[in-house]
């Protein structure tokens, strides 16, 4: 398959696969993905439920690695290193490339013990820098003026959307510099839904960063680039504008005009 | 109509049966506090038993079980703790595994008597224990090993695997993730389960008759390896063994009592414990 980049090559390469083959134990979900995420962008991935954009999704980070009997084929390079090669560490690996799930999951903790998970896993102990991160990771992600008076208080009081934008400042607290998102504000009101594109447009500058959507509007809205997925078949990728107004392929257009999915 | 009849007949009869059970436990609880309150004293609870148990007190068994009990909690909650996260959050899940778990489950159903017998022959004879404290907190470690290791694993399920996930995914090991993610929520399921398995084994008689209990022993143990006198084995021996059965009744239901009431206070220990993490973890 050729590969699939996008037109103007400006834009430099964070992410990219090649010929990747993806199996839960006998049954194939991903065929022969390749693709190039550009650096500092948004992509977004869009494409019928259970076409694989989870899957792909999850390769990114290894979290397939956790689910028995898994098995892959191709190559994954992330900043020109393969990210399946013996001598990755996986620690390394997520701590890099950070995830924000469907179903927002804040620990049973308080809030602030939330954002600090990661920073003391990776070994910071120093109260004033946990502080620090807490603050900062929290005011990237629009929560902050929400819960500086509740920090110690637990995170499971939040909101769903606060939840949701926890979860993004968790995410960020262990400096990443990728971020996936699996449908972020599928389970969220529409007000809640902005907030979360917002935030999303504000990071664009910093992360590069891939999010799984259902919502046409919100691909159109949030992302410079999309890949259309079908029956774990990466169909088509390109500039979200070009690939919403001029599709090249018609299982594209049927998808983005609505006629399917 | 009809459905809604029947339905009514069902809750009656499931009701009467609940009440049933309830009078039958009240029963006995009634009985042994009705005939065993008069015994205790100050002198029952804290003075060596004398004349073969007929008179004096019933101190050194009491003690005796709270070692046993403490020994057994030593030995079993670490054991039975660990494979049970080893079970259900390393093993990968396959043919293997499901052996392990079904062995578990069958020896939760092994007499206690077997496990008694083999206490005598691994720790007593072979390891060369003797009939000690610690030949017989191993043999009832045995003995709730299954209850420990279910109940841990049922503990464990109930943290939601997002939550796993979620610490992974910040690039937390395997073991950080169950360390400080799972288990601290898991771990107040895995306690109250334990107890109240333990619970039930400072009532066995069987296992210990053979590993751990002295028919007679007036002074209290020196080490781990001495013998002790247990409640359990104290009343076996008064109800059925002593030359005149009828005349040390009272002392019967004493002892009947107080180790009714340290079951009791095993279990409160649980469920306080329980409440205690409740209030501090949900989701
Ligand atoms: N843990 C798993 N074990 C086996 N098969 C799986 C597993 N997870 C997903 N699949 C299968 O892989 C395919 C792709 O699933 P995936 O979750 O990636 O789809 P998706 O595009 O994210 O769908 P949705 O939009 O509904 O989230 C589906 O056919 C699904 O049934
Ligand atoms: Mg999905």
């Amino acid at each position: 398959m050729v590969k699939m980049t996008t037109e103007n090559n400006k834009a430099k390469t964070k992410i990219s696969v090649t010929n990747l083959d993806f199996y839960y134990s006998a049954v194939q979900a991903l065929f022969d993905i390749s693709i190039d995420v550009p650096a500092k962008q948004v992509t977004a991935l869009i494409g019928p439920s259970g076409c694989g954009k989870s899957t792909f999704l999850r390769t990114l980070n290894r979290m397939n690695d956790t689910i028995p009997g898994t098995k892959y084929d191709g190559k994954i390079r992330i900043d020109d290193k393969d990210i399946y090669a013996p001598s990755t560490d996986v620690v390394a690996l997520r701590k890099k490339v950070g995830m924000v799930f469907q179903k927002s999951n804040p620990f049973p903790k308080s809030i602030f013990d939330n954002i600090a998970y990661g920073p003391r896993i990776h070994g910071t102990k120093k109260q004033s820098e946990l502080s620090e991160i807490v603050e900062k990771s929290l005011d990237r992600s629009g929560l902050w003026n929400e819960v500086k008076d509740r920090l110690h208080k637990s995170a499971l009081k939040l909101s769903g959307g606060q939840q949701q934008r926890l979860c993004i400042a968790r995410a960020l607290a262990v400096d990443p510099e990728i971020l996936l998102m699996d449908e972020p504000a599928s389970a969220l009101d529409p007000q809640a839904t902005v907030k979360i594109e917002e935030l999303i447009e504000e990071l664009r500058a910093d992360y590069t960063i891939i999010i799984v959507t259902h919502n046409m509007q919100q691909a159109a809205r949030v992302s410079g680039f999309t890949a259309f997925f079908y029956e774990g078949k990466l169909v088509e990728f390109g500039e979200t504008e070009k690939l919403f107004t001029k599709p090249q392929k018609k299982h594209t257009e049927d998808y983005v005009t609505g006629r399917f999915g | 109509m009809k459905n809604k009849s029947s339905e009514k007949y069902v809750y009656a009869a499931m009701r009467f049966t609940t009440y049933l059970v309830i009078l039958v436990i009240a029963y006995i609880i009634i009985d042994i506090v009705w005939n065993g309150i008069g015994t205790l004293s100050v002198e029952f609870l804290t003075a060596a038993p004398k004349k073969s148990g007929a008179e004096g007190g019933i101190f050194p068994a009491i003690i005796g079980t709270l070692y046993l009990v403490t020994g057994t909690i030593c030995i079993a909650l670490p054991l039975g703790m660990s494979s049970a996260v080893y079970l259900s959050e390393y093993a990968s899940p396959g043919r293997l595994t499901n052996i392990i778990r079904l062995a578990i489950i069958t020896l939760a159903g092994v007499p206690s008597i077997v496990f008694g017998l083999f206490g005598l022959g691994l720790f007593v004879i072979f390891l060369n224990f003797g009939t000690s404290i610690l030949a017989g907190s191993m043999t009832l470690a045995c003995l709730i090993l299954p209850t420990i290791i279910v109940s841990s694993e049922e503990a464990l399920r109930t943290v939601p695997q997002s939550l796993r996930e979620g610490s992974l995914a910040l690039g937390a090991t395997k073991w950080q993730t169950i360390y400080k993610n799972v288990l601290p929520y898991s771990i107040p399921g895995m306690i109250t389960g334990s107890i109240l398995g333990i619970g039930r084994a400072a009532g066995e008689t069987a296992p210990i008759l053979l590993t751990a209990a002295a028919f007679f022993l007036p002074k209290l143990p020196n080490s781990v390896f001495d013998q002790v006198m247990v409640l359990p084995y104290h009343l076996y021996v008064l109800a059925t063994q002593h030359p005149d059965v009828t005349k040390v009744r009272p002392m019967q239901y004493g002892t009947a009592l107080v180790l009714l009431l340290m079951v009791l206070g095993i279990n409160l220990v649980a469920i306080l414990i329980r409440g205690h993490f409740r209030k501090r973890y949900r989701w």
